[in-house]
C-alpha cells in the first residue's frame, strides 16, 4: 500500500469515525452537554417554568452568597458523603470478602444480599415508610414488644432524627452493590499469595490485613468514587420518605433544587443551584481521577 | 423458607468444618456476621411481601414480622384493577426503546472508537467519559426546557431522549473497552478477506462483544425501569405514567392502605426480579458495569 493510499484510507476512516459516532453525539450533546450551558444561561434570569424567562443578571447568585437553607442543604449533602463512606465502605467490603470465600452457605446466603438492588428508589422509600410506621410499623411494634416502648419514634417526622434515619436506608440499598465491586476484586486476587502465606504460617486474620486489604486497593478507590459523586444524585429516597422536611432537616443539594425549581417555581434560582451541583461534580470526579483514572475503572468484572 | 436456607447452613458449615478442621472456629466470626446481614438485606423484602398478602383488617391487628395470619391475593388483584397494566406497559414501551437504542447508537460508536484511532475519536471518547461526571440532576431543569420547545412534554417520547442520553456513556465505555481486547488479526484477517466495516461490525464485532452488550442490556435496563426523576419532571397525565411514578401517587391514593402499596411495590419490581432469577449472573455483573477493579 503506498503511503498517500494509506493516508486516503486514514482520512476516510477518520470520517467514518465521526460518521458512526454523530448519532450517540447528538442524544449526548443535546440531552447531556447543551444542558449545561442552557443552565449557566437561566441561573441570570427569573423564569416560573411557564411564560418568557426575563434576564436579571448576576441577581440570583448574589442571592445565593446570604441563602441559609441552600448553606444548609450544602452541608447535608457533604454530610451524606462522609456518613455513606464512613457506614458503607467497612461493612461491604467485609461483606465482598465474606462472599468471596469458596463455602457454599456463603453463596446461598449472597443470592439474598442482592435483592435491595432490584427495587426503585420509590419503592424502597415506601417499604421503610412502612416499616417505620409510628403506629404500625414492624419497628416501633418490635420495640414495644421487648419493653422499649421508650425508643419507639416517629422515625422520619423527628427533625433530629429523620436525617440519620434516611442514612440508614441509603446505606441498606447501596451496601450490595458496593459488596459487588469488593466480591469481585477479591476474586481477583491471586490465590498463590494466600498459599505462600499459609506455608510461611500466617492465620486468617494476617491474611485479611496483610494481603486482602492491600489487595483491595484499587476497588476502594473505586468503590469511594461512586459513593460520594453518588451522594450528589440522592433524591428520590429523600423526595419518598421526608420530602426534604421536617423543616429543612433533609432537604439535600439536588432535592433542594427540584424544590426551587419545580414546586417552588423559581426555576432561574433552582438553575444556579444546577450549577453548584454540576461543578460539586465535575470537580470531585477530577479529584478523584488524579488517584485513579477512568480507563482502569473500566475492566469488567473477571470473578463473578 | 428462611428456616430451611438456616438448617442448610448449618449442613454446609459442618460439612465445611469435617473437611477443613484447622479453620472450624474462624469460621463462627464470618458466619454471624452474615447471618447479621442476611436479616438486615433479606427481612424488608420479607416483610413488603408478606404484608403484600395481609388483608387490610388484619394489618392492623396482625404481628408485623410474623407470616400473614388469613394470606390473600386481594391486594394484588385491586392494584392490577386500576391502571396499573398501562403503567406497566408504558413503562416496558420507555425501557425497551430506551434499551435499544442506546445500544445501537453506543455499539456503532464504540466501534469507530475502538478501532479507528486518531486525534478525532479521541476526543468523542474523552467527550463521553465527561458524561460520567455529571450528577443527572443538575440537568433536568435544561431538560425541562428543550421538552416544552420540543413539544414532547407530557409524552413517553419525552421520557425515552434524556435516558439514552444518559445511558450513552458508561454503554460506551464498556463497549470500547471490550472491543479493543479483540486480537488485532481477527480484524486484519476480515481486512484482507475485503470486508467493509458494516460487515466487520456484523460477523465479528456483533458476536464477540456479546457479553459486554448483555451487561450493558440488563445494566441500562434497570436504569431506566426504576428511573424517577425524569417522569416526575416531563409528565404529568395518568396516561403516560410509568411505574415509579404510579407508586409514588399510589401512597397518595392509599394512604394508609398500606398492604396494596406494598402489593403496588412488589409488582412493579416483577420484570427485574424475573431477570435476577433467571440471570443472576448476568444482572450481578451488569450492575457493576464499568466499575469493577
Amino acid at each position: 500500500m503506498s503511503a498517500s493510499t494509506r493516508t486516503a484510507v486514514s482520512r476516510r476512516d477518520g470520517w467514518i469515525a465521526v460518521l458512526w459516532s454523530l448519532p450517540a453525539l447528538a442524544f449526548y450533546l443535546l440531552f447531556a452537554i447543551i444542558p449545561l450551558f442552557i443552565a449557566v444561561y437561566l441561573s441570570f434570569t427569573n423564569w416560573n417554568g411557564l411564560s418568557q424567562p426575563t434576564w436579571v443578571g448576576l441577581q440570583n447568585w448574589i442571592a445565593l452568597l446570604s441563602d441559609s437553607v441552600t448553606g444548609n442543604s450544602l452541608i447535608l449533602t457533604i454530610e451524606v458523603m462522609l456518613i455513606s463512606w464512613i457506614v458503607q465502605t467497612p461493612i461491604s467490603l467485609l461483606l465482598g470478602v465474606f462472599m468471596a470465600g469458596t463455602q457454599r452457605y456463603r453463596a446461598v446466603l449472597s443470592v439474598f444480599y442482592f435483592l435491595p438492588l432490584l427495587f426503585s428508589a420509590v419503592a424502597i422509600g415506601l417499604t421503610w415508610v412502612a416499616l417505620l410506621d409510628p403506629n404500625f410499623g414492624l419497628v416501633n411494634t418490635l420495640l414495644k414488644t421487648i419493653g422499649l416502648s421508650a425508643l419507639a419514634k416517629g422515625w422520619l417526622g423527628d427533625p433530629g432524627l429523620a436525617f440519620f434515619v434516611v442514612m440508614v436506608i441509603i446505606c441498606w440499598q447501596f451496601i450490595p452493590f458496593h459488596s459487588l465491586l469488593y466480591l469481585g476484586g477479591a476474586r481477583q486476587i491471586p490465590r498463590e499469595l494466600y498459599e505462600a502465606s499459609t506455608i510461611d504460617g500466617a492465620g486468617r486474620l494476617q491474611q485479611f490485613f496483610f494481603i486482602t486489604l492491600p489487595q483491595l486497593k484499587y476497588t476502594v478507590i473505586t468503590s469511594t468514587t461512586l459513593i460520594c459523586t453518588g451522594s450528589l444524585t440522592y433524591f428520590d429516597l429523600f423526595w419518598v420518605t421526608t420530602g426534604g422536611g421536617p423543616g429543612y432537616a433533609t432537604r439535600v443539594l439536588p432535592l433542594h433544587m427540584y424544590i426551587t425549581a419545580f414546586p417552588n417555581q423559581a426555576v432561574g434560582y433552582g438553575s444556579v443551584l444546577a450549577v453548584v451541583l454540576a461543578l460539586f461534580g465535575v470537580v470531585l470526579s477530577f479529584v478523584f481521577l488524579r488517584f485513579t483514572g477512568f480507563t482502569r475503572m473500566s475492566s469488567q468484572l473477571e470473578g463473578l | 423458607m428462611s428456616a430451611d436456607i438456616v438448617s442448610q447452613q448449618i449442613a454446609d458449615t459442618q460439612h465445611q468444618n469435617q473437611r477443613a478442621p484447622r479453620r472450624g472456629w474462624w469460621e463462627i466470626l464470618p458466619f454471624t456476621f452474615g447471618i447479621i446481614w442476611f436479616l438486615i438485606a433479606f427481612f424488608p423484602v420479607l416483610y413488603m411481601f408478606g404484608t403484600s398478602l395481609r388483608p387490610l383488617s388484619d394489618y392492623f391487628t396482625d404481628i408485623p414480622w410474623l407470616p400473614p395470619s388469613h394470606p390473600t391475593l386481594e391486594n394484588y388483584s385491586s392494584v392490577l384493577a386500576s391502571d396499573f397494566g398501562l403503567y406497566f406497559m408504558n413503562t416496558v414501551f420507555v425501557t425497551v426503546f430506551s434499551v435499544l437504542l442506546i445500544v445501537i447508537v453506543s455499539l456503532l460508536s464504540a466501534y469507530a472508537i475502538s478501532r479507528i484511532r486518531n486525534r478525532v475519536t479521541q476526543f468523542i471518547f474523552n467527550l463521553f467519559l465527561v458524561g460520567l461526571a455529571i450528577p443527572l440532576q443538575a440537568t433536568i431543569i435544561p431538560i425541562y426546557a428543550i421538552t416544552i420547545n420540543l413539544h414532547l412534554y407530557d409524552s413517553l417520547y419525552a421520557l425515552i431522549l434524556p435516558s439514552v442520553a444518559f445511558g450513552i456513556p458508561l454503554s460506551v465505555l464498556v463497549l470500547v473497552t471490550y472491543i479493543r481486547d479483540i486480537p488485532r488479526e481477527l480484524f486484519e484477517a476480515m481486512l484482507i478477506d475485503g470486508a467493509g466495516h458494516f460487515r466487520i461490525l456484523r460477523a465479528l464485532v456483533l458476536p464477540l462483544s456479546r457479553p459486554a452488550l448483555t451487561t450493558v442490556i440488563i445494566y441500562e435496563t434497570i436504569q431506566v425501569w426504576n428511573g424517577f426523576l425524569f417522569p416526575l419532571v416531563l409528565t404529568q397525565s395518568t396516561n403516560v405514567r410509568v411505574l415509579p411514578l404510579a407508586l409514588w401517587n399510589f401512597q397518595g391514593q392509599y394512604t394508609t392502605n398500606v398492604p396494596a402499596i406494598m402489593a403496588a411495590v412488589f409488582l412493579s419490581a416483577t420484570p427485574i426480579i424475573l431477570l435476577y432469577i433467571f440471570g443472576r449472573r448476568q444482572l450481578l455483573s451488569g450492575l457493576v458495569a464499568g466499575f469493577s477493579k
